[in-house]
């Protein structure tokens, strides 16, 4: 809008262009590029969701990857899958979970401008994304040890495992594609491994300028922003826990 | 969808809301390990995606809002599952087809 209507420039004219200065309607400040909070508000979450948009098709390029080769090199994918562990990975997913509500819990506590709470409900979610990525490590050292690294000096497809391939008339130039399945795992799990550490990061940041601003009470959208970056690593997880780890209990492995 | 009266106040969504939709995920997560452990056959991975697609529906529309968020975001949060619709769709049709034809090497 180039014009400015009389009632609106008179609301910014108690502002100027100091963006630190209280609105006065209720929600913290509002940048001076804005209308008013919110279309602040709105802004803040479509630019977040514009960059989720991105986020689903960098992990979606791995998905549509994990569908070829699943329809490529099925039974390959059941044998090297059953080497996962379910149980663990369904701590994990209880983790996130139990997270993910602890940051939903945040946000509406944000809106209601308890900085006290929304801390503390950070800092739950950072302690239960620090024991994610601690049993993830436990999950990847077992890996490790049974030599399912890709490209690790002690790599080697187990013998029982071969041995369940050649009798389902597996060729042995088609053992790549077993590997395959290790090489999706750990960059799937990997990135969003990544992905955990960085929302991490932010929530740390995240909290301590809540705490800085608890008195201006300018921290909702920050909080909402990051929350959904957090539930959107959620939402990726569970898809990762049953296409890796459960749909082939019953395939050829046991 | 549901628009708040009024659109200029952030919906805060009450803490039973937020309650059972937790639930109804640990709920989902059980049931899920537990399908994984019957032999369904062909339909062991339909019913695991099922119940992902419904875990993630739960987390997008509540957790995440979008129950309660502009048409806007609406469209800005379905638009990133389309485009990985697409992606996968016409990747498989490919990959599916290329048989059809008996021409060496397609």
């Amino acid at each position: 809008m180039s014009v400015e209507s009389p009632a609106h420039a008179a609301a910014h004219g108690a502002v100027g262009h100091e963006p630190s200065q209280p609105h006065g309607n209720g929600h913290g400040l509002v940048a001076h590029q804005f209308e008013d909070a919110p279309q602040q508000r709105e802004a803040a979450l479509l630019g977040m969701w514009s960059f989720l948009a991105t986020e689903v098709l960098f992990f979606g390029g791995l998905i549509t990857a994990y569908v070829v080769y699943r329809w490529k090199a099925p039974v390959q994918v059941a044998v090297a899958s059953h080497h996962l562990n379910v149980a663990l990975g369904c701590i994990n997913t209880c983790v996130l979970l139990v997270s993910s509500f602890l940051v939903a819990l945040a946000v509406a506590e944000a809106h209601r401008g308890n900085a006290r709470k929304v801390v503390q409900l950070l800092i739950g979610t950072i302690v239960l994304g620090v024991a994610f990525l601690g049993i993830k490590a436990v999950e990847w050292t077992a890996d490790y040890h049974e030599g399912l690294i890709p490209f690790a000096a002690n790599w080697q497809i187990p013998s029982h495992d071969l041995e369940i391939l050649a009798q389902r008339g597996i060729d042995a130039d088609q053992f790549g594609l077993y590997k395959l399945f290790w090489v999706l795992y750990f960059f799937m799990t990997g990135l969003h491994g990544i992905h955990v550490l960085v929302g991490l990061g932010v929530f740390a940041v995240v909290a301590a300028l809540v705490w800085q601003r608890r008195r201006s009470k300018n921290f909702a959208n920050l909080v909402e922003v990051t929350g959904l970056y957090w539930h959107f690593v959620d939402i990726v997880w569970v898809f990762l826990y049953p296409l890796l780890y459960l749909i082939d209990r019953h395939g050829p492995g046991h | 969808m549901v628009h708040s009266a009024d659109a200029h106040e952030p919906h805060i969504i009450p803490f039973r809301t937020n309650l059972a939709v937790f639930i109804a995920l640990m709920v989902l997560l059980f049931v899920t390990v537990g399908v994984a452990y019957l032999d369904l056959g062909p339909l062991g991975l339909p019913v695991a995606l099922a119940i992902a697609t419904i875990k993630a529906a739960l987390i997008l529309l509540y957790f995440m809002h979008i129950r309660y968020a502009s048409r806007l975001q609406w469209i800005f949060s379905s638009a990133a599952f389309l485009w990985l619709g697409i992606m996968i769709l016409i990747t498989m049709s490919d990959y599916l087809s290329r048989g059809w034809l008996n021409v060496d090497g397609k």
